[in-house]
C-alpha cells in the first residue's frame, strides 16, 4: 500500500460569532497517500472549503476554531503546530490554490515578484539569479511565456492568471496541493487546458492533491479516490470506481447524479433531491440527510449512522 | 410549419470603445418557433448575453432587425415597446443582483403587472401574485419576506415569478441557474420545463453548460466571438458536431464517468481572441486545429449542410 501522508483524524470545526455557532465539520476522518489525487465533492455550504483552511490553518481568527480531532502531515501535528510552523509549512509543504484567480494575486506586484516572493521566503539562502532561474522554469512548466514575468495580473485572462497562481503553489514543488475549485471560474475549454497541466505537474512533481469542486465530471476526469460532503461530514469515500461505478451508494450520491443532465442519454426529467441542506447552526439528530433521504427509515432520525466500509468503498448510511 | 415566434436578420451590436469597435453581436440569425427552446451556448464573451438583451431591445442594436411573429419591432417607440414586452420577459443569472433588496417578494412579483397596468384590482393583484408564487413552488409564508432571507434557489424562482407575471409568450432566460447548485438546478430546470409544458412557453436559453442546454433545448445555437458557427437540433449537434470549435467544445466537457477517462481528448490550444475589430474571415482561425489560407476569405455565411444543421465553416464547402 502506498504511504500516508496526511491523515484526518475526528475533525470537528465551528465558527463562533456572538449569535450564533455554525458547525461546519463535524467528525472528519480522511487519509490521503503520496502521489494521490483526491476528489472532495459538495455542495455549497457541506464544508469542503472549511476543510481546506483547517488543514492550512486558516481559518479565521477567533471565529473559526477547530474544537475537536487531528490533522497529521507526515510528522507534524498541524492542530497543535505553532504560527510560526505553521508559516514555515504553508507554501513549502502545503500550498493551496483558491477558487477565484481574479482575486487571488496581489494588483500591484508583478507576476514575475509574486513568484520569487514565495522561493525567498522558503529559501534564504537561494541567490537572486538562481531566483530568477527557477521562476523561468516555473512560468514554463505551466505553459506561460517567461517574457511576460514583469507584467501585472490585469494584463492577464482569466486562464493565463489561474496559471500564475498554480506557478505560485507549486514553486516549492509543495508534497500535497489543496486546490480549492481552481476552474470553477474558467471556461471549459480553458477548464479543459488546465485540467491537463495540473495532472502532468502532479505527474511530474509526485504531489498529492485534494481537489475540492462540485462538478462531478471534473472529478471523473481527475481523482484517483473520491470523498462525497454533506453538512460537515463525509458520507462516502472510495476509489473513482467506487464511487462512479458501483452498485451501492449512499442515497444523496444517488441525488447528486441524478441532478446532473446526463450528456449520453435523453432523460426527460432530473431525478433532484428535493428540499435544501440542513441549517449548520442548527443540525438535525440522527443522520445529517434524513430530512431529504427518500429512503429514510425510522432508525435515521434518531441515531448517527457509522462508517460501513467494504474494502476500499465506505459509505455512512443505515441502509447497509 | 410553425411560424416562428422570434427571429432575427442580420442582427448586429457593436459597442464602442477607445481601441476600436467591440463586435459583440455579429449578423446573427435566429428564429425559434413556438413552444420551443433554442440554446445558445458559447464561452465568456462571445455575446451571447448581449443578443438576448438585443432581442428584447433592452439594448439597441446597431443593424438588423428583430421580428416578434412577423413584425418588425427594431422601430418600435417607447410606448409600443411597453405594450411588446407583456409578450417578451427575461430571467437573469444572478438571482442576487436581480431583486430589489428593498422590495417585499410580493412587490417584486407584482412590479411588472403595475408598471404595465395589466391588472389594476389590488385584490387582484394579490391573488395574481399568490397564483404565482405557487407556480413557481414559493410558500406563500415568504410572499412578504425580502430577497435577503431567501436562498438562491427561491430566489431564483422569484425571478421566474416575476417573468411569468405578464403572461408572456416568450422568454429569455440568461443562464438562470449557472450561479446555482446541482441539486437545486436540477430543481429550478424541471420547474421550467413543467411551465413550458403547461403554458406553452418559448424560450431562449443561454448557457455556457453544454449538458444542460442539450437537457433543455430542442435546437442549439454556438456561438464563437459575436457569430453563430452551427446551428442544429439538439441531438444532431451531440451525435454529429461538424464546427471544429464545437468539436473542441463537445470533448472539454469533463463527463461524469469513468469510460472517458484517460482519453487524449482534443483540447483546442490558446484563448478566445480579442472582439475588437475582428480580422475578416473565421474568427475561430488562430485556434482552429484545421485552419487553411481559404479560412481567412472574408465571407462565411451559415451554410444548410443537411436538414436543420447549418454550419459556417470552410471545410464543408
Amino acid at each position: 500500500m502506498s504511504e500516508k501522508l496526511l491523515e484526518i483524524e475526528n475533525l470537528y470545526v465551528e465558527y463562533e460569532t456572538d449569535e450564533e455557532i455554525v458547525k461546519a465539520v463535524n467528525g472528519l476522518n480522511l487519509i490521503i497517500n503520496k502521489g494521490e489525487t483526491l476528489g472532495l465533492v459538495g455542495e455549497t455550504g457541506a464544508g469542503k472549503s472549511t476543510t481546506a483552511l483547517s488543514i492550512m490553518k486558516l481559518l479565521p481568527e477567533k471565529v473559526g476554531i477547530i474544537k475537536d480531532g487531528s490533522i497529521i502531515l507526515g510528522d507534524i501535528n498541524i492542530t497543535k503546530a505553532s504560527d510560526a510552523d505553521m508559516r514555515l509549512l504553508r507554501g513549502n509543504s502545503i500550498s493551496m490554490i483558491f477558487q477565484d484567480p481574479m482575486t487571488s494575486l496581489n494588483p500591484i506586484l508583478t507576476i514575475g515578484e509574486q513568484i520569487s516572493e514565495v522561493l525567498e521566503l522558503h529559501n534564504k539562502e537561494m541567490k537572486k539569479e538562481d531566483i530568477s532561474k527557477r521562476v523561468d522554469e516555473i512560468l514554463e512548466l505551466v505553459g506561460l511565456p517567461k517574457e511576460r514575468k514583469a507584467e501585472y495580473p490585469h494584463q492577464f485572462s482569466g486562464g493565463m492568471k489561474q496559471r500564475v497562481v498554480i506557478a505560485i503553489a507549486l514553486a516549492c514543488e509543495p508534497k500535497l496541493l489543496l486546490a480549492d475549485e481552481p476552474t470553477t471560474a474558467l471556461d471549459v475549454t480553458i477548464q479543459a487546458q488546465v485540467l491537463e497541466m495540473m495532472a502532468d505537474l502532479k505527474e511530474k512533481l509526485n504531489t498529492s492533491m485534494i481537489l475540492i469542486t462540485h462538478d462531478l465530471g471534473v472529478v471523473a476526469q481527475t481523482c484517483d479516490r473520491v470523498a462525497i460532503m454533506y453538512a460537515g461530514e463525509i458520507i462516502e469515500l472510495g476509489t473513482d470506481k467506487d464511487v462512479f461505478e458501483s452498485e451501492n451508494h449512499h442515497p444523496y450520491t444517488t441525488g447528486l447524479f441524478g441532478s446532473i443532465p446526463d450528456l449520453t442519454k435523453a432523460t426527460k426529467r432530473l431525478n433532484p433531491i428535493d428540499g435544501l441542506m440542513p441549517d449548520p447552526t442548527d443540525l438535525p439528530i440522527g443522520c445529517a440527510f434524513h430530512a431529504r433521504c427518500p429512503k429514510c427509515m425510522d432508525i435515521c432520525k434518531k441515531n448517527k449512522p457509522k462508517e460501513i466500509k467494504k474494502g476500499s468503498h465506505m459509505i455512512k448510511c443505515h441502509l447497509y | 410549419m410553425n411560424t416562428p415566434i422570434i427571429q432575427t436578420k442580420n442582427l448586429k451590436k457593436y459597442f464602442k470603445t477607445p481601441k476600436g469597435d467591440l463586435h459583440a453581436v455579429d449578423g446573427v440569425n435566429v428564429s425559434i418557433n413556438k413552444g420551443e427552446t433554442l440554446g445558445v451556448v458559447g464561452e465568456s464573451g462571445c455575446g451571447k448575453s448581449t443578443l438576448g438583451r438585443v432581442l428584447l431591445r433592452l439594448i439597441e442594436p446597431t443593424s438588423g432587425s428583430v421580428y416578434f411573429e412577423g413584425n418588425d419591432i427594431t422601430n418600435y417607440d417607447k410606448n409600443q415597446m411597453l405594450e411588446m414586452r407583456k409578450n417578451m420577459q427575461i430571467i437573469f443569472q444572478d438571482p442576487y443582483a436581480s431583486l430589489n433588496p428593498r422590495m417585499t417578494i410580493s412587490d417584486i412579483i407584482a412590479e411588472p403587472i403595475k408598471v404595465c397596468k395589466t391588472i389594476t384590482n389590488k385584490h387582484e393583484i394579490e391573488n395574481k401574485v399568490q397564483d404565482l408564487m405557487e407556480t413557481v413552488g414559493l410558500a406563500e409564508r415568504l410572499i412578504n419576506s425580502y430577497p435577503h432571507e431567501l436562498d438562491g434557489g427561491r430566489r431564483q424562482r422569484v425571478g421566474i415569478a416575476r417573468a411569468l407575471s405578464l403572461n408572456p409568450k416568450f422568454i429569455v432566460c440568461d443562464e438562470p441557474v449557472s450561479s446555482l447548485d446541482v441539486s437545486i438546478q436540477a430543481q429550478i430546470l424541471n420547474l421550467m420545463m413543467d411551465l413550458q409544458d403547461e403554458m406553452g412557453l418559448t424560450y431562449m436559453f443561454i448557457t455556457h453548460d453544454l449538458s444542460v442546454v442539450k437537457h433543455i433545448s430542442k435546437e442549439i445555437a454556438v456561438m464563437y466571438l459575436g457569430q453563430c458557427v452551427e446551428k442544429a437540433t439538439s441531438d444532431e449537434l451531440f451525435n454529429n458536431p461538424m464546427h471544429p470549435y464545437t468539436q473542441a467544445l463537445l470533448d472539454s466537457i469533463p463527463i461524469a464517468n469513468l469510460s472517458s477517462k484517460g482519453n487524449k481528448k482534443r483540447i483546442i490550444k490558446g484563448e478566445v481572441t480579442s472582439p475588437i475589430n475582428p480580422k475578416p474571415g473565421c474568427r475561430f482561425y488562430a485556434r482552429c486545429p484545421k485552419s487553411k489560407d481559404i479560412c481567412l476569405a472574408p465571407d462565411l455565411h451559415l451554410k444548410e449542410i443537411d436538414n436543420n444543421h447549418q454550419v459556417s465553416c470552410v471545410l464543408y464547402d
